[in-house]
């Protein structure tokens, strides 16, 4: 499938289609997200975050890039590493953190932690735990727009390693076969925990695996912000145009470790620092300083406004309750009085 | 005896069953380069080699599948499920195929496979990742369900298990794998389906399997203190069940606590329940009483999970509940 499966013109390096505005929300949007989770890494090691804590770091530009290109009314649904997209979506950063502390204020009411990041309110669907569990529901979520007559698209993230699921596959089909407004993104950083892309495989360029169904698939770099911002809403509107569902495959990285509790030692240190040479948010500041858009006095507020922000929601999240036990029989059905087996 | 950790029980018994019989093998997610998850199969592949040792992607319904069929064709496939909550995505092969196979086939296609991993709660890991599937798979004719609480049981099941002409689920806990226990040197098989009874009583039957097990040993030495002789039962399997082993405890004592990690719907402490009520009713001097988790999904915040999860207290107030002892 030739005609479906291209890859996405190369970004265009020099001159920019994005006005500044973009830049700096794209800057400021991936500052926050990479010092809210060095906070959250740094407080798990501290054991006020637990669990599962999978970081998000060096990926920021697929968050970012992506939610500049949709429409807040769109929606967002992923796995498990979803500090970020909440943040992105507009909530603010404390409602996360307090989630990271277990805490009663959290965006799941500490019933989530980590992996569960919800929110109606800004349409995030979710993070979900179980590998591939989303992708299905994506496309639901898309269903109910299609049905409901809106111009709703559904953004769907997942990990490389979950397109190894055969869910995937019956939810492509059934997604192409009824032009479903979903946007399936691959978030390629090339491993599922200790396991290559290369080691899962026979296809190794991911983006291919929609032209089994005849899915418009791209494959893109996802370390800048424009060319994911470009992907996703050229993506979005053929979704709104009727069009169906877009496969891509954005190609980025983790810096740090699967989990909180993974030491990594299935690649080089040289391949992380290589990655890290093309880091999305020094490239979008590089863009900026390059067109006068910030100076260094700039870059310093920007920082120090990031760093309140973080402060700002680890007191919130330190500050605030544990949820009492009475809500261990609450948010369980949507029945009020559901009889619960008590003995 | 030598002390070693329950992976290195569980690691011997593979080893050793792999090194006796070339049919065996192991496959799962991270079971190979990366040591495995929770290293259980740590060096293993340096051992047997990327034949017999194997990393599938996540792809639990495909790689359950294949070692049903393998073990159709005549192997004895040992599958690692990284946690039994991701088992699910692969239930329809362990229920509709492995657990079918001898029957639907007319006894021609047996299916000898091992399905092992961790199962239950581990910390802090909320809902989709801390649930207790044990009697999920026992109600389930055409299976063998072990469930081991220590690591001498693990080695000599897990071999037995490996050993079984029919299929075997096999549920250990990530909060069972660095407990150091007394394992026997040299080769022993535990046979499935034998309950084990790790203290002898007279007071009141406490029974209970698998991680959890370890609770109720603490709530019965608790309980020791103040002079209750409990009689402790380890099951170590719920399918088969050793009933025989209870209702006998329970004749004697005439009081039983069950206490299970699962949800109390439809689980194993019900089915005792109801076992021991039909065969030891003139023997009981109070109702059989049982602590389970609560009837929720377990959420993330510490201050749900210790009301909901069964603990040493509530442990202790239900077999003084049977004993009509004040708290
Ligand atoms: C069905 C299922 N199997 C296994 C796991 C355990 N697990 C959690 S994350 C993960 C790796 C996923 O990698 P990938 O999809 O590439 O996402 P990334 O972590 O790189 O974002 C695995 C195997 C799971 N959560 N669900
Ligand atoms: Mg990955």
């Amino acid at each position: 499938m030739e005609k479906t499966a291209t890859k996405a013109k190369s970004g265009k390096a020099e001159k920019t289609d994005f006005p500044k505005e973009t830049y700096l929300w794209w800057y400021e949007q991936m500052l926050l997200m990479r010092r809210f989770e060095e906070k959250a890494g740094q407080l798990y090691i501290q054991q006020k975050i637990r669990g599962f804590c999978h970081l998000y770091i060096g990926q920021e530009a697929i968050a970012a890039g992506g939610e500049s290109a949709i429409r807040k009314t769109d929606r967002i649904i992923t796995a498990y590493r979803d500090h970020a997209h909440p943040i992105v979506r507009g909530m603010h950063p404390k409602y996360v953190m307090a989630e990271l502390f277990a805490k009663a204020t959290g965006c799941s009411k500490g019933k989530g932690g980590s992996m569960h990041m919800f929110s109606k309110e800004f349409n995030f669907f979710g993070g979900h735990g179980i590998v591939g569990g989303q992708v299905p529901l994506g496309a639901g979520i898309a269903f109910a727009d299609k049905y409901n007559n809106n111009d709703n698209v559904t953004l769907c993230l997942m990990g490389d390693g979950a397109v190894r699921q055969g869910a995937l596959h019956e939810a492509f089909n059934m997604a192409m076969l009824w032009k479903l407004p979903v946007i399936y993104i691959i978030e390629n950083n090339n491993y599922a925990m200790g396991t290559s892309v290369e080691r899962t495989s026979n296809v190794h360029d991911l983006y291919k695996l929609g032209s089994a169904y005849e899915m418009p698939s791209f494959q893109v770099d996802g370390m800048r912000c424009e060319t994911v911002h470009e992907a996703v809403a050229e993506a979005a509107v053929r979704a709104r145009k009727g069009g169906g569902p877009t496969l891509l495959e954005i190609k980025t990285y983790r810096y740090r470790g699967h989990s909180m509790s993974d030491p990594g030692t299935y690649r080089s240190k040289e391949e992380v620092e290589e990655y890290k040479k093309l880091d999305p948010i020094e490239q979008v500041l590089a863009t900026l300083k390059k067109n006068k858009w910030i100076d260094d006095k700039g870059v310093e507020n920007m920082e120090a406004k990031i760093k309140a922000l973080v402060e700002e929601s680890v007191k919130f999240a330190e500050e605030s309750p544990f949820p009492t036990p009475d809500e261990l029989y609450k948010d369980v059905y949507a029945q009020k009085d559901y009889p619960y087996i008590t003995e | 005896m030598r002390t070693i950790e329950f992976r290195e029980a569980l690691r011997e018994a593979l080893t050793e069953e792999m090194r006796r019989d070339e049919k065996v093998f192991l496959m799962g997610e991270e079971v190979a380069e990366y040591n495995g998850a929770y290293k259980v199969s740590k060096g293993m592949l340096a051992e047997f080699g990327a034949k017999r040792v194997i990393d599938t992607p996540i792809a639990e319904l495909g790689f359950a599948g294949i070692g049903v069929g393998a073990a159709m064709n005549g192997l004895r496939p040992v599958i690692e499920f990284m946690t039994f909550n991701f088992s699910l995505v692969a239930i329809d092969q362990v229920i509709n195929s492995a657990a079918k196979m001898m029957s639907m086939s007319g006894g021609q296609f047996s299916c000898p496979i091992v399905f092992r991993g961790p199962t239950a709660s581990a910390g802090m890991l909320s809902s989709q990742h801390s649930q207790a599937f044990e009697n999920w798979y026992a109600n389930c004719p055409g299976l063998k369900v072990v469930v081991p609480s220590n690591p001498a049981d693990a080695k000599g099941l897990l071999k037995s298990a490996i050993r079984d002409d029919d299929p075997v689920i096999f549920m250990e806990s990530e909060q069972m794998y660095g407990d150091k226990g007394e394992v026997p040197e040299g080769e022993y098989l535990i046979p499935i389906g034998v309950a084990d009874i790790r203290k002898e009583g007279t007071d009141v039957t406490v029974v209970s399997f698998g991680k959890i097990f370890k609770v109720a040993t603490a709530a019965v030495k608790e309980l020791e203190k103040e002079g209750v002789n409990a009689e402790l039962i380890d099951l170590r399997s719920v399918r088969p069940i050793d009933y025989d082993t209870i209702i006998n405890s329970v004749k004697k004592t005439n009081r039983l606590v069950i206490v299970e990690e699962a949800w109390p719907l439809a689980s194993i402490s019900a089915d005792i329940a109801f076992h021991v009520q039909k065969k030891a009713f003139d023997h009981l001097d109070a109702p059989v009483t049982r602590v389970n988790s609560a009837d929720v999904p377990l959420p993330y915040a510490p201050t749900l999970i210790e009301p909901a999860l069964p603990n040493v207290a509530r442990i202790v107030k239900a077999i003084k509940e049977v004993m009509y002892a004040s708290a």
